[in-house]
This record gives C-alpha cells, structure tokens and sequence, in this order.
C-alpha cells in the first residue's frame, strides 16, 4: 500500500508515498508550489487556490489532490503563475492590507509572495472594506482587515488546540472569521499558548507586543523570495 | 423568556433525537417558533447538541432563511431574479415597500411583517413570484401586492392568500397552492403517467448488477447539469465499502433546484414525485443503500406535506420500509430541508447542508461515492434523473434510447421562461435545435436564449440552430428568453449579483473575483468602461473558471465569457478610450463631497497653484 | 536654470502623501549630482516651480494618492504633461495611511478631526470652510484609478536606490524592472 511511487513534476521525476498530496510530495522533493493556506499538520484546506497546478490537463489544488501512480504535474507554468498572481491580487484588495504599519510586515506571506510574483501595484480597484479589529484579549489581537480567510486558526484551534474558538460565519463576500462567544475573543477560552496563534500567515491573528523586534533587512523575506533555500528563519 | 426559550430549544432538540447532525432543523424549527434564532437560542442550541457555538452561529449566518435578528410574523421574499425583473420586479418591490412603509430588508415597526428579496423561488413561469412565509404568490402587480398588504394586515394568514388553487396536485388538499405547472408537453418517460410500484418491483426482481446495468445500456446521464453517466455513479457506491464498523449507503435526491430560471424539479415534485421516490428506492437497491434523503430547497416547502404524505403512502402499500415488497430489501426516505442557499445543489455542499452544516462544499477527492453523507458512500441524483431511472426499468433501455440523439439519449424538461408566450415545462426528446424550441414556446423574435441558466450559455440568433444535447448546449434545464429590447448588460448583471449572493466564500477566486467582475459589468453598463476592461473581463472570467473550488466559481464567469463571445458589440458600444489618459472610471463631479458648507462652495472650487 | 537644455524632464509632486517618498528621493544622496547632469527638473518641490511651463516632461513622480480635487487636478495636469507617470510610494499606489479613512464616512472624519477629537480645543465647533480649500473626495484614491500610471515603485518609501534604480532605467528608455530585495511595502 505505501510502498514509494514516482510522481514527476515539471519534466522532474519525484519520489512520493501514496496518501501524500502534491504539495506534500513536492515540498519533500525541495520543489516548491506557492501556496497560501496550507500548513503541514493541519487538514488540507484548499481555499486560497494559490497552489493550483495541473494534472493531465485538469486544474486542481495541489494541497488537496493525492498523488497517484506516474501523476504529471505541471507546476511553473506561465498560464498557472499568472493566475495565481493574479489571486494574490485579488486577496490585496479585498481587505485593508496597510503594509507600512503592520508587525507582520517582512514576515507575511501574502506580502511575501507579492514579492515573489513582482506585484508593484494591484490591477483591481480596492475595495476598502470596512472590518473590525477585537482587541478585546489581554494577549491576542484580531484585526480583520487582514484576514484572508485560510481557516488556518479555525483548523488549528479545533484540531491541535482541541477548543474550536474560531468559526466561518456568513458567506460569500461576508464571510469572516469569528469566535466562539456572543461578542469578543476576551470571552473565549483563548490563550496565548494556542497553537493557532502559530499559524496566520497575514497579520490577522497577533500575539499582542511581539511585533517589530526583528529589524527591517534580517526579516524572513527581505532578502529571499518565500520558497527560497536560504531563507532565515523568524526570530 | 429565557426559560420558554431554553424549554422550547429543548423540545426540539428532543425531537431529532439530540443529533448534532440535525443542526439545520433544529435551526429551522426555532427560527419558525422565534422568528429568528438568537444569540440566546443559539448559546441553548449549541448546549443541547453539545457541539461549538460557532457551529450554530456559523450555519445561521449560512441560509438565507436563517436569521439572528427576530423577522416579522410573516416574511414577504420578492423573488428577484432576471425574469422577475423583466416582468415587472421593481414596480412590485415598490408597490410592496409602499404599501408597508418599509425597504426591502426592514420589518414593519409592529413587528408583524418583513419585506426581503430572495434569489429565484422557482416561478420564473409566473413571475413576478414571491414567498409569504411558506405560501407562494403568483403573477403579482402593483395592484395585487397592495391587495396581499391589505389583506395580511386583516388576518395575518398566508394561507388566505391563495383564492384559486392552480392545476393538478397544486389544487391538493396538502398543497393548496395557486402554483400552475404549466405542462406544455409530456414526454414519455418523465412527466408520462405511472403505475405505483412497477419500477420497484421490476427492479428487485433481478440483480443489483442487472439494474445498473439497465442504466448505463440506456447510457443515461445527470439531469441536473453536469451530466455525469447515472451507471458508472452508482457502480462506483455499489463497489465503495462504507467506513470501518458500517454497512451503510446513501441515496440523496437532489431537489434543490435553485438555478434562476429552472422550474422542472417543482413540477415534478408535484406531479410525478411518486416516481422520484420509486428512483430513489432503485437507486437504493442497485448501490446497497438502505436509506435515502430527499433534499427539499426551502422554497418549494409548500410541497413538503404532501411529499411526506406519498412517503407514507408508499410505505403503507410495502414501497418503502423494511421489506420492500416483502423482500430481505428494505429502503425509507426522510426529507431534509434546506433553508435558502443556492450552493446547496452542489453535491458535497448539499450533504454537508444534510448534516446539519453550513453549506461549503468540500474537497474532492474523495468523491461522494466513496466518502459522502456521513462518511458513507453516498449517490446524489436529480429528481428527473431518477424518474428516468424507473422508465428505464419499466419499459428497457431500448425504448429509452429511442428517444433522442446518440450521446443525449432519452428526454429533457426545459423550464421556458421570460419573452415568450407559452413559458412554461417541456418534456422534448434530446437533440432538439434551440429554435425547434422557441417555436414551441412562441418566442419568435428572440433576440438572446440563455440556455442552462445563468451558468449556462447566452445563445444569440445565428446560433439557434444548436441543439440541447449534452455535447452542445448541455443544461440543467433553465431556458430564459430574451426579447429585441432587453439589454443584455442588464441581464448578465443580474447573473453576476446572483452568483456574488450565493458564493459561499470559501475560495478566493470566486468570493472576490466575482465582486471584481460584476463591478466591472457596472462600469460598463454606466458608460464608464474602457476598452482594456474587455481584456481584463476575460482574463478575470478565465482564473476564476480555472481556479474556483467548486461548479459554482467554475461557471459563474459564464455569463460574462459567453457575452463577450457572442453579443461583443453590447460591450464595444459602450466602452471608449480616453485620449487624454483620464480613466473614465474616476469621474470627479460624483466623487467630490460636500461636507462643509455646501453654500458657501463655488461650483468649479480648488487652489489654483501659484505660478 | 538653463532654459535651453535638451535634457530630459522631470517632474515630481506630493499629493495626498507626507513627502517621505522625496525624502527618499534626496536620499539618492551624492547621486544627486550625477542626476542633475542626467535631468532638469520641471515643477518640483525640489525646485519649488509651482507649475508646468508648456515643455514636455519625460518622467513624473507621483508621491501621494487622491484625497481631494486639487489632488486630481493636479494628478491630471502632469497625465498632461509628462509622457510617463510614475506613482511612487503606498500612498501613490493603494492609498496608504491618508485611505485609513476610507472605512469611516467624510461627515465622521470631519467631525473627528474639528469637533469630537480628544485633542481638539472648537468650542464653537467651526469646520473648516473657506472657499479656498479644496473640496475631499468621498474616498481616498490611489493614482492608478484616477489617470492611467504607467509604472509603480513600492514602499513607504520606496528606497532610495529603488527610486534611483528605475529613474535612471527610465532615462535611458527602459522600463523599471526591480530586483527582489527593491521591491517593499514597507
């Protein structure tokens, strides 16, 4: 059942394990497929469709898609980078994304990948939503009008966390994140040790008075594009 | 307060056994009591169930018919869809809002009704069309929307509403409904008569295999749209093993038709819903499933009393229950309500609606036949789908395949709506040319055919001879015709405002670049676009249909791809380049605010810079 | 100034910005001479020429985005003149800090800022209102959806070696093609 399979990528033959998914194989191969939403050890999510690829044609998640027997994947392909630049796009003004002031700045990876995808200015009008921010938590802040609705602390709260303290709620253009209590995220049983505070990739979800300690030049992404090598870790 | 609430929460948690798979009708059922379900009910609801509060705030922030502020005892749902707004939507709207003193959205001041728009309610043949509460009203006018004010202010009773009941089992004693089916030809497999109990009886006297055997020599596919093989489905469930400890199987109908301009699945629920549920049984028997669930959209709850009263009908004569005609099979169905969302016809989004979730639609794999409701390997099929099933079963593949072209074997309902003189339900054979069609319906200067609803195709003149067949215009069914003065711009904002009210959110492009899109048909339609806008109209239209996670995201730049394809010159006429590098979409006049002393600003205002 | 030169134009101007982007652009340092062998600057605050003379202009840099009409005046006047627009900076490009206003209606911003702020002493609560001033835009708009832009430098600010980067690239015909560690939104 798990014996290895191969699996090729962009002309590259890749070993994989069967029940691994593209990205996971990818990823274990050192290739690396641009991907928003998905974070090892969390259920695959696939709803930022920055991982599209192609398989035989057909367009799928590479974060949720198995990986079967002499699968040809096309990853770095113009037509799939241009979508998921454009994706990018899309995700930069649906939201408020005020880059200048934000602690994750050099650290996030919505702006990171603009920066991969040479972003200089969005194509799209911007919406300027209007969001809340919950500060309400002594140690934890929430500013929506960085949200990009990955799920990740809905997944990691419910599955590592084992508290279910974020949730989706309305839909379509409304949809946001919220918390498991009538008003603020004060009111849950929240804490600054969850591991879902580990894993927003924009500055959504911020452990309070962390931000700004590493000094602009040594942030992960200053000098690298996300996906490099080299890239030195957080602090 | 507190404490009837907390009872009645708990009584109706009782009622479904505790289940937390029962959310969505624990919601319904205190949303009916309520009128809302708040964020007290809520606290309760998720108490009783045990399961998150933000499961049940996440599944009424979902539906559409779900709501956490209280609504007023009766809720009046304008059906605002393009056929509606072609015969009159607004002056209706208007009319209601008048005569209520309130805006679409808001509740009158005693409490007692609220006035909303809904997406289409299914009645795109008598439009303008709207809900009191459960009750459907037909063909409205200013005057008849004054005349239902007038009257709920009397009694208070929807049901009063309705003085004639319309034709066939609309005039039913659980029905009592002015719908009309509309039935403008009956073709032999689907909306011909029956004989209750000769499809199952047939089917269970030969083998699983023999029955699915029967489906794919008929080479039958889904009706619903997508048209998937019928067979391979359901040879893919029969062959699925159910999760470790289970033997079970699901057979889930899919009645929530909710593609504006569809109308077949409501006739027939209330005409051949008989054959619907014996589809359902067959179904049950080839794949090995047990139990079945017939999906209901909530707009089409008028019909649900009388779809519960044939189940038990069926079961008293031996059609569903343990033993099935006396036999080691045994098949039941229940009916899950849905509660307002257009998502739901999605397969996975409606079995996660079945288990009392929010209506997102999952990931695949794995596909429902392996891991569906429940993690069961669940069919879900389409009412017409099914009733072709046990056609197929009485009379052989054969005579079934006789019917319609070599790749669309069979018949297809088309629900003809819009600029026509005989909109209404056609059972044609396949293959049919679009303009056979329209002669039919008498829409002889058509100038634009939707075929397939707004997901579908935007046909123009030239191209009426193509033929409703799955390898061309294939369709769930929904055929809207449009008339030489209609304007197609209008008409594909009308899509795009649909398909940006029924995203569920979830993908990025298909929450966002569907806002992108109808914004930009705006522009255009305000003689604010430029010509660029043609391009990124398309590019747009192509990621979103490359990258959206669902049918949803994957069609809904249809309108906008077909239109650009087939009606260019409604865009080029509108669209012009600024010679002077101004973008024509900034326009100062309406962007500058008089904030501060509009009387005391000149007209031209602005600092001149020094020289 | 000598009227006669043929070298190329340049013009710059802060709008709704905080005229950080020419800080950046003086930040160039002792490039600034190898610049002012390379150009001429046309209507600048580095000059103080108020306005345009009737001579093309090569380049303008746009610092600052569209918060009211003399903002879009201005923006246009330079569409006008110059054959290749720049927006420099995050104001310039998506609205920056000023587009914080943008989620709170003009009457609640207005009201903020000369009645109800903590720190504000009105006690006749007189707003603003000679005629002189120009009239806001309802919302704060970044350059690109008020004239056509043709090339965009990141930041807040842009570096300075981003902006000397794409000048010089765009004298020399070019058109600005940043390295990775140039391109920053912050």
């Amino acid at each position: 059942m798990n014996a290895p399979i191969t699996i090729t990528i962009d002309g590259v033959e890749v070993p994989a394990t069967p029940g691994q998914t593209i990205l996971e194989a990818a990823d274990a191969a050192g290739i690396y497929i641009p991907r928003l939403c998905y974070r090892p050890g969390l259920e695959p999510y696939g709803g930022c469709r920055v991982c599209m690829v192609h398989v035989a044609g057909r367009a799928c998640a590479a974060c949720t898609q198995p990986v079967s027997p002499n699968m040809v994947v096309e990853n770095d392909t113009g037509e799939l980078q241009e979508q998921r630049k454009m994706i990018i796009e899309m995700l930069f003004v649906e939201g408020n994304h005020f880059c200048m002031f934000c602690e994750k700045s050099g650290n996030c990876e919505l702006q990171a990948l603009a920066y991969r995808f040479g972003i200089t200015a969005p194509r799209f009008d911007l919406f300027f939503p209007k969001r809340d921010v919950d500060a309400s938590h002594p140690e934890i802040l929430i500013d929506h009008n960085r949200c990009i609705l990955c799920a990740g602390c809905v997944r990691a709260s419910r599955d590592l966390d084992g508290k279910s303290i974020f949730h989706f709620t309305g839909r379509g253009p409304d949809r946001r994140i919220a918390v498991n209590a009538e008003a603020q995220l004060a009111a849950t049983d929240a804490d600054v040790t969850d591991r879902a505070l580990d894993v927003c990739p924009v500055g959504a979800l911020l452990r309070k008075r962390e931000g700004y300690r590493t000094p602009v030049g040594q942030r992960p992404y200053d000098q690298a594009p996300i996906g490099s090598n080299d890239q030195p870790e957080e602090a | 307060m507190t404490a009837a609430l907390a009872s009645a929460i708990g009584e109706i948690c009782d009622g479904v056994g505790r289940d937390p798979t029962r959310l969505l009708d624990v919601a319904r059922a205190v949303q009916e009591r309520f009128r809302c379900v708040s964020t007290a009910a809520t606290d309760h609801i998720a108490k009783e169930l045990g399961v998150p509060r933000g499961d049940v705030d996440g599944l009424v922030s979902f539906y559409a018919f779900l709501s956490r502020e209280p609504k007023g005892r009766v809720v009046i749902r304008l059906s605002d869809d393009i056929i509606d707004r072609l015969h009159g939507f607004d002056r209706v709207r208007d009319a209601f809002g008048r005569a209520l003193g309130i805006e679409p959205g808001q509740t009158t001041p005693d409490g007692a009704i609220t006035l909303e728009t809904t997406s289409c309610i299914g009645m795109c043949d008598q439009a303008p069309a709207a809900l009191v509460n459960e009750v459907v009203v037909t063909d409205l006018s200013t005057d008849r929307a004054r005349e239902i004010v007038g009257d709920l202010r009397d009694h208070m009773e929807p049901a009063r509403l309705v003085r004639t009941f319309g034709d066939g089992n609309n005039a039913h004693d659980l029905v009592r409904a002015m719908v009309n089916n509309n039935i403008r030809a009956e073709g032999p497999f689907v909306l011909s008569e029956l004989q209750r109990g000769e499809a199952v009886s047939k089917a269970i006297g030969v083998s699983p295999a023999e029955v699915i055997r029967a489906v794919k020599t008929a080479r039958l596919r889904g009706r619903g749209g997508a048209g998937f093989p019928t067979g391979m489905k359901w040879e893919y469930a029969r062959n699925a093993e159910p999760p470790d400890g289970s033997r079970r199987k699901f057979v889930i109908c899919n009645a929530d038709e909710g593609e504006p301009g569809t109308f077949k699945d409501r006739v027939i629920l209330t005409e051949r819903a008989d054959r619907v549920l014996a589809g359902m049984t067959i179904a049950g028997y080839a794949i090995g499933a047990e139990e079945g669930i017939l999906y209901l959209r909530d707009e089409y709850a008028y019909l649900q009393r009388y779809l519960e009263h044939l189940i038990d009908e069926r079961r008293g004569d031996g059609l569903l229950g343990p033993r099935i005609l006396g036999t080691d099979f045994g098949f039941d169905v229940r009916i899950q309500m849905g509660a307002g969302a257009y998502i739901c016809g999605e397969e996975t989004a409606l079995i996660n609606s079945c288990e009392g979730k929010r209506g997102d639609p999952r990931n695949r794999p794995p596909f429902p036949a392996q891991s569906g409701y429940l993690g069961c390997p669940t069919i879900v099929n389409n009412p017409e789908t099914l009733c072709c099933v046990t056609k197929i079963i009485e009379t052989g593949p054969a005579t079934f395949c006789a019917h319609g072209s070599p790749a669309s074997s069979g018949t297809k309902l088309l629900s003809v709506s819009g600029d026509c003189h005989a909109p209404g339900v056609y059972e044609l054979p396949f293959g049919l040319t679009l303009r056979a069609l329209l002669d039919r319906a008498g829409a002889a200067d058509a100038a634009a055919v939707q075929v397939g609803g707004p997901s579908g195709t935007m046909v123009a003149p030239d191209h009426f001879d193509r033929r409703i067949e799955f390898d061309d215009l294939a369709t769930g069914g929904a055929i809207m015709v449009f008339g030489p003065d209609r304007d197609i711009l209008e008409i594909v904002r009308g899509f795009m405002d649909f398909f940006v009210h029924e995203s569920c959110g979830y993908c990025t492009p298909c929450r966002v670049g569907n806002v992108i899109l109808r914004d930009r048909i705006a522009r255009i339609i305000d003689d604010r676009g430029e010509p660029s806008d043609l391009d990124e109209l398309e590019t747009l239209s192509q990621t979103i249909r490359a990258t959206s996670r669902c049918g949803l995201g994957q069609t809904s730049p249809n309108p906008v791809l077909s239109t650009l394809e087939s009606f260019r010159s409604a865009y080029e006429q509108r669209v012009e380049a600024d010679p002077d590098g101004f973008r024509r979409s900034f326009d100062l006049a309406s962007s500058v605010c008089l904030t501060v002393s509009p009387d005391a600003r000149p007209s031209s205002g602005g600092r001149e810079p020094s020289p | 100034m000598a009227a006669t030169s043929n070298k190329p134009r340049v013009a710059t101007v802060s709008l709704a910005g905080c005229f950080g982007c020419h800080m950046s652009l003086l930040d160039i340092d002792e490039r600034l001479l190898d610049l002012a062998e390379l150009i001429e600057f046309d209507r600048s605050p580095i000059n103080d020429y108020k306005s345009f003379d009737g001579r093309r202009c090569a380049v303008g840099l746009i610092e600052g985005g569209c918060a009211n009409e003399e903002n879009v005046r201005v923006l246009r006047d330079f569409r006008t003149h110059c054959d290749v627009l720049v927006s420099v900076g995050a104001c310039a490009i998506n609205g920056g800090i000023p587009a914080l206003r943008n989620m709170v209606s003009v009457e609640e911003c207005i009201d903020e800022a000369y009645r109800s702020g903590l720190t504000v002493v009105n006690p006749d609560g007189i707003l603003p209102d000679d005629p002189e001033l120009p009239r806001l835009l309802d919302r704060v708009r970044p350059c690109h959806e008020v004239v056509k832009i043709d090339y965009h430098l990141p930041g807040c600010p842009p570096s300075a070696d981003t902006i000397w980067n794409a000048l010089t690239a765009l004298l020399s015909g070019a058109p600005p093609e940043l390295p990775y560690p140039l391109i920053k939104y912050d």
